[in-house]
């Protein structure tokens, strides 16, 4: 099962879960979710092993867990 | 490759390559040099010129030390904790860096509160506002202060610092402010104590 979850006051919560040869609806939500949380000012990253993420502007439905994270700045 | 967005933030700097970073050393030492050898050359004279003027020169000699102690403890400060969120907040997001870190890298964390991360321009170590750049070698530390906006448990505002670095590690430089560049050994008598665990490891690994 994929999982999208966002970093939040909460550690994090999952906003969506699908398997990629799963329930259509599924995968419509979590896309809907998906687009969302990017326009509400996320980014997405996928980790791609230790030392390695990539950002996804697209949902990968082949990934394993998505993250959102929100923008870092210099302090 | 995966470009780090929020470096559109801050277009007008220049990209952090390796020659950049090393001519941004030099900069800092010689910056240090210049805070430090006038205070020296002062008490040299003073001496010199009469030796009962020593208490003035030994002012002089601790200005000399303290200028570059006080730099170096702004660098330190980009990795001190902050303040804790509520227990079960704080589990979760524990949990969820422990899985973006390996088993070594859980356990230093678990013991110092810093991710270690191997990069191309050095060994970075990540804590919740700021990072430590521990250039090959071992011997210069560059401390970046760069955070995430929001009330966040300790472990998310790590992650989210890690997961941008992985993303591009000389965006990630670029987006983040440099609050000292210097000796490794300076900077490690400012640490927290535990921190030094963890920058001894780094600098090892360099």
């Amino acid at each position: 099962m994929a999982r999208l979850i966002r970093m939040d006051q909460a550690g994090h919560t999952t906003l969506a879960e699908w398997t990629a040869n799963g329930d259509d609806a599924a995968v419509e939500a979590a896309v809907a979710v998906f687009r969302e949380q990017l326009d509400a000012g996320y980014y997405a990253v996928v980790s791609a092993g230790e030392g390695h993420a990539e950002q996804v502007r697209e949902l990968p439905l082949d990934a394993e867990l998505v993250i959102l994270r929100r923008p870092i700045a210099g302090g | 490759m995966t470009v780090l967005p929020e470096t559109a933030a801050v277009h007008w700097r220049p990209r952090i390559d390796p020659a950049r970073l090393r001519r941004r050393g030099r900069g800092w030492t010689l910056s240090t040099l210049a805070h430090t050898i006038p205070f020296l050359a002062t008490a040299v004279l003073l001496i010199a010129l009469e030796p009962l003027s020593f208490p003035v020169a030994a002012i002089a000699v601790v200005h000399a030390w303290g200028i570059p102690a006080l730099y170096a403890n702004r660098g330190a400060n980009v990795v001190r904790p902050r303040p804790r969120a509520a227990a079960a907040p704080e589990h979760a997001a524990l949990g969820l860096l422990g899985d973006l870190l390996g088993h070594e890298g859980r356990e230093l964390h678990s013991r110092t509160g810093l991710a270690l991360e191997h990069g191309r321009l050095g060994v970075w170590l990540v804590g919740e506002a700021g990072a430590l750049l521990v250039r090959p070698g071992g011997r210069r530390v560059d401390c970046w202060c760069v955070k995430v906006d929001g009330e966040l448990p300790s472990g998310d505002r790590t992650a989210h610092l890690l997961l941008a670095l992985r993303e591009d590690e000389q965006g990630f430089a670029t987006v983040a402010n440099l609050a000292f560049s210097g000796a490794g050994w300076r900077l490690r008598r400012r640490l927290p104590a535990r921190m030094r665990t963890a920058l001894d490891a780094a600098r090892a690994r360099a």
